[in-house]
């Protein structure tokens, strides 16, 4: 394992310092992370690292299989188009955490901002999934067109909501689990309740089962048959919009 | 549903004698316009689904088929014309959007035609180009302020990326999925022959086309189909699409039965979903965001790849463009309002945007005042035709152009304009099996590698006519162009002289 001072280093240099060392050693900690972007971005398999501070915006951009442990909040666009691998927060995230990510997951222990999940989608056993533990803002898996998002919820304060407006607008396929209840104006059209089943209860045990452990909680109380869930009304929203001339 | 009042647009006539009914226009035709009588022998055509798009009659063996204008006329009536009448019927028939395909056909000034060239006359002579070198090579890239060289005129200066092209002409983006997977690979054939790019759209970048990377400009949209590391780094340059000249504001949507197999796995989505890109990428509200992306791209390719953003020309692409350069662009690509499309909301296509002359004036002109002109190359697109076209664009500033329209053309599109329908007969804008496979890649790029190689050749006459003997002293070179035909504010913003002047 080695050991980067990311102290005052332009997140440039910061990047390629990385790269140089992923190729001798695949597991480093960065300490004294100050807002440099673009961490962890196209990082490959079996990279880990191990990030404390507060790292900048796209962190884990385009990542193809590397793991990220965060030990603080990440800011915007984290996971950015990525394609696999794993990102850890043990903090919040701010808006478009996941855009158009294709697979890997994304466990954020607290609340995540506006747009999250957005163009999230899935191609054959590619499935992204974004677990937070707290709340989400508006916008919530808009355009969705696959992959899994699961809110928790855990800790809200009293009539606070557990996400915002427009949740699944636009969405044409992918799933997003609610802990309890959300009112029916908060989501668009193109995204209906639906049935949750016992795959979906295996699927949520095994990923809250993850976040319990690796941030250590205890979420035996959380009622997984009680969770909503919301799928697309279909995948092709606006084949009748339209006339050809 | 009520009666439909649809009067049909083409009438298609059928010389009895001299058909021979041997039924190739019964078997080409996938809007099944024509059919066969056994009982008579006789073929019958059906108007209303004919959309002129003109396969039977170069197909049919003995001339025997003409398409015409459907001679129905309504009440003569300069306002409330036939086409105004049949987009009322048709939209309170099906409640839908209306959708078009390819660019703005509206009688609005073409500025091409309103500007012509110079030519040398007993001083400065001109040069012939058959006999004397003439380069028409140009790099697309941004441009360090100075250059700098060690005591043997070494270069010391880093230079930023650049992509090499033989002619400033580039092939425009078009889909995997809004074009066939055949007129894609004609495409990039093409362009692999030429030295030129060609451009994936925004659609990903099927494997087996990545043999032709050098050759290829990879897009990234809002909706990031296919786009992962390997993808970024595959292609000569990477291209982020803001804007479509054809639907400036609006996004792109493939929809989910253009989605088979093979475009699936392009597009890495699930075979049969809608591929939808909205006209904004919510993470660029800014600026800076924009150079967030720019910079993410730039640092997923190891600072190797000059980064392309694209816009639509509108009212205030000037200030627009000049915030592009500040991001960190290597390359601005305009496109114009005539640009091309495989479907577009009629009402947006039509009306919105501005034409690429006057943007390209505007922003090569601001760019300079503003002194930056030299940090990005400027390439614009929306109804390039010709080669003349290509020279004007270069004195107005250009360092290149798209083609798109030009392109398909050469493939064998009759503009009958009906991509959307996903039923075109010469096998382009399809992605059924049995009509792509009319379209042969092998043999189609060679009329690309013609076209390009016939316009390099005329580009060179034009510019050896005006004595200049390398397109890069060409760019910006406003006083090689005079207009006709122009008002003082339309010269003023093209900053050219009247002719005579």
């Amino acid at each position: 394992m080695k050991t980067i001072d990311a102290l005052n280093v332009y997140y440039r240099d910061l990047n390629s310092s990385i790269d140089e060392v992923v190729k001798t050693d695949k597991t480093i900690n960065l300490k004294n992370v100050f807002g440099q972007r673009y961490i962890g971005r196209g990082l490959p398999e079996n990279v880990k690292l191990k990030i404390y501070g507060t790292p900048g915006n796209d962190m884990a951009a385009y990542m193809d299989g590397a793991e990220l442990e965060i030990f603080g909040n990440g800011q915007d666009a984290v996971g950015n188009t990525m394609n696999c691998g794993r990102v850890i927060v043990h903090g919040s995230c701010g808006d478009t955490l996941g855009y158009a990510m294709r697979g890997g997951e994304i466990y954020v222990e607290g609340d995540v901002g506006y747009r999250v999940g957005i163009h999230m989608k899935e191609y054959k056993e590619m499935k992204p999934i974004i677990v937070a533990g707290g709340k989400a803002g508006e916008f919530l898996g808009e355009y969705m067109a696959g992959g899994a998002i699961i809110l928790l919820g855990l800790n809200l304060s009293k009539g606070e909501n557990i996400t915002g407006r427009f949740c699944g607008t636009g969405m044409h396929g992918g799933v997003i689990y609610l802990n309890g209840n959300e009112d029916k104006y908060k989501f668009g059209k193109e995204a209906v309740k639906v049935d949750i089943t016992n795959e979906d209860i295996l699927f949520l045990k095994k990923h809250i089962g993850f976040y319990e452990k690796t941030f250590q909680k205890d979420l035996n109380h959380l009622k997984l048959e009680s969770f909503s869930k919301y799928a697309a009304v279909n995948k092709n929203p606006y084949s009748n919009m339209y006339c050809t001339y | 549903m009520s009666l439909d009042f649809n009067s049909p647009a083409f009438e298609v006539i059928r010389n009895e004698k001299k058909c021979i009914q041997c039924k190739v226009c019964v078997r080409q035709c996938s809007n099944k316009v024509h059919s066969y009588d056994d009982e008579d022998n006789v073929i019958y055509s059906d108007d209303i689904k004919c959309v002129n798009c003109h396969r039977c009659v170069v197909l049919c063996p003995t001339r025997a088929l003409v398409i015409k204008k459907y001679p129905l006329e309504f009440r003569e009536n300069a306002n409330w014309t036939g086409a105004v009448l049949d987009e009322i019927y048709k939209q309170s028939q099906t409640g839908g959007v209306l959708l078009s395909s390819m660019g703005n056909p509206k009688s609005f000034p073409i500025y091409w035609d309103k500007m012509l060239l110079n030519a040398s006359q007993v001083t400065n002579p001109s040069i012939d180009p058959l006999r004397e070198p003439m380069e028409t090579k140009v790099m697309i890239g941004r441009k360090p302020e100075k250059l700098e060289f060690d005591a043997k005129g070494k270069l010391l200066t880093k230079m930023p990326p650049q992509v090499e092209l033989s002619v400033p002409i580039m092939f425009s983006a078009m889909s995997y999925g809004s074009i066939s997977r055949n007129a894609h690979e004609s495409l990039a054939k093409a362009a692999t022959e030429l030295g030129i790019c060609y451009n994936t759209g925004e659609g990903g970048l099927n494997r087996d086309f990545y043999k032709y990377g050098k050759n290829t400009i990879v897009q990234v949209a809002s909706g990031r189909f296919g786009v992962h590391k390997e993808y970024l780094n595959a292609g000569a340059a990477i291209e982020i699409k803001i804007g479509q000249g054809a639907k400036p504001g609006i996004g792109g949507h493939l929809p989910g039965r253009k989605v088979g197999e093979d475009v699936s796995a392009t597009r890495m989505i699930p075979v049969g979903s809608d591929a939808i890109s909205p006209a904004p990428h919510h993470d660029i509200y800014s600026i800076e965001d924009l150079r967030q992306l720019i910079f993410s791209l730039k640092e997923a390719t190891n600072y190797g790849k000059p980064v392309f953003v694209k816009i639509a020309a509108v009212h205030n692409s000037a200030a627009i463009a000049s915030g592009i350069v500040r991001a960190g662009a290597d390359a601005i690509v305009i496109d114009g309002f005539r640009g091309g499309t495989g479907a577009a909301p009629t009402r947006v296509r039509d009306n919105v945007g501005i034409p690429i002359e006057l943007a390209l004036a505007a922003i090569d002109q601001r760019l300079r005042e503003e002194e930056i002109r030299n940090e990005v190359s400027l390439i614009i697109a929306g109804s390039i035709r010709n080669s003349a076209d290509v020279v004007k664009a270069v004195a107005l500033g250009a360092d290149a152009v798209y083609i798109g329209s030009a392109a398909v053309a050469a493939l064998g599109c009759h503009l009958c304009r009906s991509c959307s329908t996903g039923k075109c007969n010469w096998g382009i804008a399809t992605q059924e099996p049995e009509l792509v496979k009319r379209l042969n890649p092998d043999i189609m790029y060679k009329r690309l590698v013609n076209l390009i190689s016939a316009w390099n050749h005329e580009i060179q006459e034009l510019l050896g006519g005006m004595g200049i003997n390398a397109i890069d002293s060409l760019r910006g070179n406003r006083l090689m162009l005079r207009g006709i035909d122009l008002n003082e504010k339309e010269l003023e913003i093209l900053g050219i002289k009247y002719a005579g002047e």
